[in-house]
């Protein structure tokens, strides 16, 4: 039985709670070792195949990187992986997406059980703009019905922590988000993802609309949350998937072409297409 | 630094298991939106059925054509009511139109400037003048000035509805020609007033025939100022400067009279009217509004707000 | 040394030059017909105002007997504001419900749903009223005016009147029922203006649709929302036939509204029933008069304001965030 510490001990630390805490924890070995797996994911929009049956499983721990021209798919199965598609309309999902061996696309259960376990941070940075610094961290607590002050204090200061923006904010947090910028705006999109206390980071560009400044802190940010968490970033900047990932897919047109460490991508392509992109011959 | 797995875990614990709440809300949400659709749905349906309903079986072709009997007796028809109305739509467009037109033209080829944003904006603010006041307005430059109700009045109120919309449309009708067709059309060396009538209105046509159209469709169905210019009458068009009726008007005094026969007239006046106006509207969202766009954008314009 | 050709100058009066004069007369029209319309108006007016001075608008006498004329237009002018009070009140809740759905919809629905509330628009106002007067007039009063006076009659003072039908309550919700496509005309553009981005980082946090709309949608578009409704506040000011048809018509002090079932009075009805009757060279008709110049006022007061509270929203949707 897991204890609860460092919290306020005024929380009732019932059984049931402490069987749920113990089951999501438990990390279910049988698929060796991988937090995440996609299993034949295909993407349909309007009946045109936009992702065509990929397999990708991605370790604990690690960041891995999504590569390929405009158009191959990359982003749209990002999107699989906390089922956004289910706001798009027309667009269909198969296949199954394993997060510590629970399908995401089950049935049973609705997707917002889901996606507070996958977080996601946006091209754009996207705070909600009506919103204070804190209350933007705080959004998706508050959502999962997270009211004491004090836990919301801590969360919201661990989470700006992770995102390397607590030290630029932390003496007045009730700032309007707005006023920020961009680089730190989209820091705070980090956190924001980060508070709900996800497995998986999902990043789509998150530096594109960022000077290089901002670039290098968030690469930076990323390196570090990989120590902890799951990261899968799409990105259409090479050397960035070279300088943060551990890991790099490669799709083109829908298809997964090839998925290795990120060294041997790099180094020595298997498929000739790999080696066709990364060496800037198109894209 | 970084939050370890465990201290995750404790976090999440602290969740309330409250997603199926959530979700129960969510759905009473949506029956809430549903029953707030169904609202707004039920008085148009109930309206068409019961104008057609109603309506319908009062019309025949002597109910179209003759005048009104004696009051209260059921006989007679709306002959005059109809002739009044499609008059007076004839002369308010006739003032209304050309004066819109041009008011288009001016405010997309000529008014990039101040005088232009003054006139915009003061057209925009006249479409929302109650439609009673300029009746009043209509009143007393015409018919205080003449001493007597008229014709001219009428269509004059009317016009003054009308042409704010026909401006608005126009402009935006030609405001969506491309910059390269007047260009072409001038490096051609026409001149710039048969550049815009025969090459930007001619791609503008149909943009500015559904705001036409529209605006016309707006005025079949005023009452209030034709109250005190045309004031109604039992009798076909009399000459310009006599009283004369109008099927708005007509639905209104027969709504006054306590007699049976007097409602079903009105109905049978309501549901003329309402053909009219509604195979206009329709005819022109069939004919002319094919793209999606301007689905939107005809609310917009109905509402009156510029983007 | 090029010189301009010998005949360029005698051509002044060109025909372009013609069609700039034109277009440029038939913008200023509004100009003129605006100033003309507001100085006819006062002046016709200003009989009224020289005898009953500002007090006109606070008084409540309305007398028509010749030797003791005595105008005050009070009881409209809060006919008016209260009928369109509660239309808003029961208007946009219902609009911003069904902008709700239609911005959320699947396509197949959505778009015939917004040509029906569209068509809700075109039907004329005098046909409201005949609709009102006939069919709908029954129904409420058995349905809810008759009830509600037997149960809270006594106790409320709104519900006080013996109800039937003709009276303040029921012109508000006919009232109501035609400012909805204009207030949810424009509030759905103003929450597809939201941008999707702001939707998705709801959903990322694993909110449900409702909660989307609390959290990224309704802040956002809070200033056009109340644009939107002030909008059809304004609308509702200026609505004349299907009011004078069911309001009732009252005059003088018994037109104050005080309770939902009484007979009242608007700025736009008082001119309706009784212009034709009013004679010009009493005190009637430029009271009457006095009226629309106030009536103007005010719809061309809230249309402004509401103007601007939307257009700035609509502006601002992309430059909000400064990335």
């Amino acid at each position: 039985m897991t204890t609860v510490v460092g919290v306020n001990s005024k929380m009732p630390v019932n059984t049931i709670q402490d069987n749920a805490v113990a089951a999501e924890d438990k990390t279910q070995r049988d698929d060796g070792g991988y937090k995440m797996i996609a299993e034949n994911v295909s993407v349909y929009y309007d009946g045109i195949q936009a992702v065509k049956n990929v397999t990708m499983k991605f370790k604990e721990r690690s960041v891995t990187a999504l590569i390929g021209p405009s158009g191959c798919g990359k982003t749209t199965f990002l999107r699989c992986l906390n089922r956004m598609h289910d706001m798009t309309k027309n667009a269909r999902v198969d296949g199954r997406i394993l997060l510590d061996g629970e399908n995401l696309y089950a049935k049973d259960k609705d997707p917002i059980y889901h996606r507070r376990k996958v977080g996601m941070v946006f091209q754009k940075p996207n705070p909600f703009p009506t919103m204070s610094i804190y209350d933007n961290v705080a959004a998706g607590l508050r959502l999962n019905g997270v009211r004491d002050r004090k836990v919301l204090d801590e969360i919201v200061e661990g989470s700006l922590k992770m995102a390397y923006l607590w030290d630029e904010v932390k003496d007045n947090l009730k700032k309007a988000a707005i006023e920020l910028s961009g680089g730190q705006q989209q820091r705070l999109c980090i956190a924001r993802a980060l508070a709900i206390q996800p497995e998986v980071l999902l990043m789509d560009e998150p530096a594109s609309a960022l000077d290089p400044i901002a670039t290098q802190k968030i690469e930076e940010t990323i390196t570090e949350l990989a120590k902890e968490f799951t990261v899968i970033i799409v990105t259409h900047n090479m050397q960035q998937a070279v300088r943060v990932s551990d890991y790099t897919a490669f799709m083109y047109l829908g298809d997964l072409i090839e998925f290795d460490e990120t060294k041997k991508i790099f180094t020595q392509p298997k498929n000739e297409l790999t080696a066709k992109y990364v060496q800037g011959q198109f894209g | 630094m970084m939050t370890s797995s465990q201290k995750r875990a404790e976090y999440r614990a602290l969740f309330k298991q409250n997603v199926p709440g959530r979700l129960i809300v969510d759905k009473i949400m949506l029956g809430v939106i549903l029953a707030c659709v169904v609202t707004a749905l039920v008085p148009l349906f109930s309206i068409l059925v019961e104008v057609f309903k109603n309506g319908l079986p009062a019309l025949s072709a002597e109910f179209l054509t003759q005048t009104p009997g004696a009051i209260g007796s059921g006989d007679g028809g709306i002959g005059p009511a109809i002739q009044g109305t499609l008059i007076i739509i004839g002369m308010a467009s006739l003032i209304g139109v050309p004066i819109g037109v041009m008011g288009g033209i001016f405010l997309s080829e000529f008014g990039n400037n101040k005088l232009g944003r003054l006139v915009r904006f003061f057209n925009d603010v006249f479409m929302e003048f109650p439609s009673i006041v300029i009746g009043i307005f209509a009143f007393l430059i015409i018919v205080l000035v003449l001493g007597h109700f008229s014709i001219w009045a009428g269509a004059f109120a009317l016009s003054l509805i009308m042409f704010p919309i026909v401006t608005r449309t126009t402009e935006e009708s030609l405001k969506m020609v491309p910059l390269t067709y007047r260009e072409a059309g001038l490096a051609l060396g026409l001149k710039q007033w048969v550049v815009t009538f025969r090459i930007v209105l001619s791609a503008a046509k149909s943009g500015m025939l559904t705001g036409i159209l529209l605006s016309v469709a707006r005025i079949g169905g005023e009452t209030a100022p034709l109250i005190m210019t045309i004031l109604g009458s039992s009798q076909f068009f009399a000459g310009f400067n006599s009283p004369m009726d109008a099927l708005p008007l007509r639905i209104w005094r027969l709504s006054l009279l306590p007699y049976d026969s007097a409602q079903m007239q009105g109905w049978g006046a309501a549901v003329v009217l309402i053909i009219i106006i509604l195979a206009i509207n329709i005819g022109v969202r069939y004919f002319f509004a094919r793209k999606g766009k301007r689905g939107g954008l005809f609310s917009m314009m109905r509402s009156g707000i510029r983007r | 040394m090029l010189k301009a050709a010998p005949h360029a100058k005698s051509r002044k009066i060109t025909a372009d030059k013609i069609f700039k004069i034109a277009a440029t007369a038939a913008g200023v029209y509004v100009l003129v017909v605006i100033a003309l319309m507001v100085f006819e108006l006062l002046t016709e007016s200003g009989p009224v105002w020289q005898e009953e001075g500002l007090a006109f608008l606070v008084g409540s006498d309305w007398n028509a007997v010749e030797g003791r004329e005595s105008f005050g237009a009070a009881p409209y002018i809060l006919g008016t504001l209260v009928t369109a009070g509660l239309a808003m009140a029961i208007g946009v809740p219902l609009s911003i419900g069904i902008a709700m759905f239609i911005s959320q919809a699947p396509k197949f629905l959505a778009s015939p749903l917004s040509i029906v509330v569209d068509l809700l628009a075109a039907v004329p106002s005098v046909i409201y009223g005949l609709w009102g007067l006939f069919v709908f007039r029954g129904f409420f009063l058995e349905l809810f005016e008759r009830p509600m006076h037997e149960a809270f009659g006594g106790s409320i003072w709104l519900f006080a009147p013996a109800p039937f039908g003709l009276d303040i309550l029921t012109a508000s919700v006919i009232l109501a029922i035609m400012i909805i496509p204009t207030i949810s005309a424009v509030s759905r553009e103003i929450m597809m203006a939201v941008p999707q981005m702001q939707k998705e980082a709801a959903y990322m946090l694993g909110a449900t649709k409702w909660e989307m709309f609390k959290l990224s949608v309704f802040p956002y578009a809070k200033t056009g929302l109340i644009g939107a409704a002030i909008l059809g506040l304004g609308r509702a000011v200026g609505e004349t036939m299907a009011v004078t048809m069911l309001i009732g018509n009252a005059t003088g002090p018994g037109a104050f509204p005080q309770s939902f079932f009484q007979a009242g009075q608007t700025m736009s009805s008082i001119i309706a029933n009784e212009f034709i009757e009013a004679s010009p060279a009493s005190l009637h008709l430029p009271a009457l008069i006095g009226v629309g110049v106030t009536l103007l006022l005010v719809a061309i007061g809230i249309n402004v304001v509401a103007h601007i509270l939307v257009s700035r929203m609509l502006k601002v949707r992309e430059g909000v965030i400064n990335a």
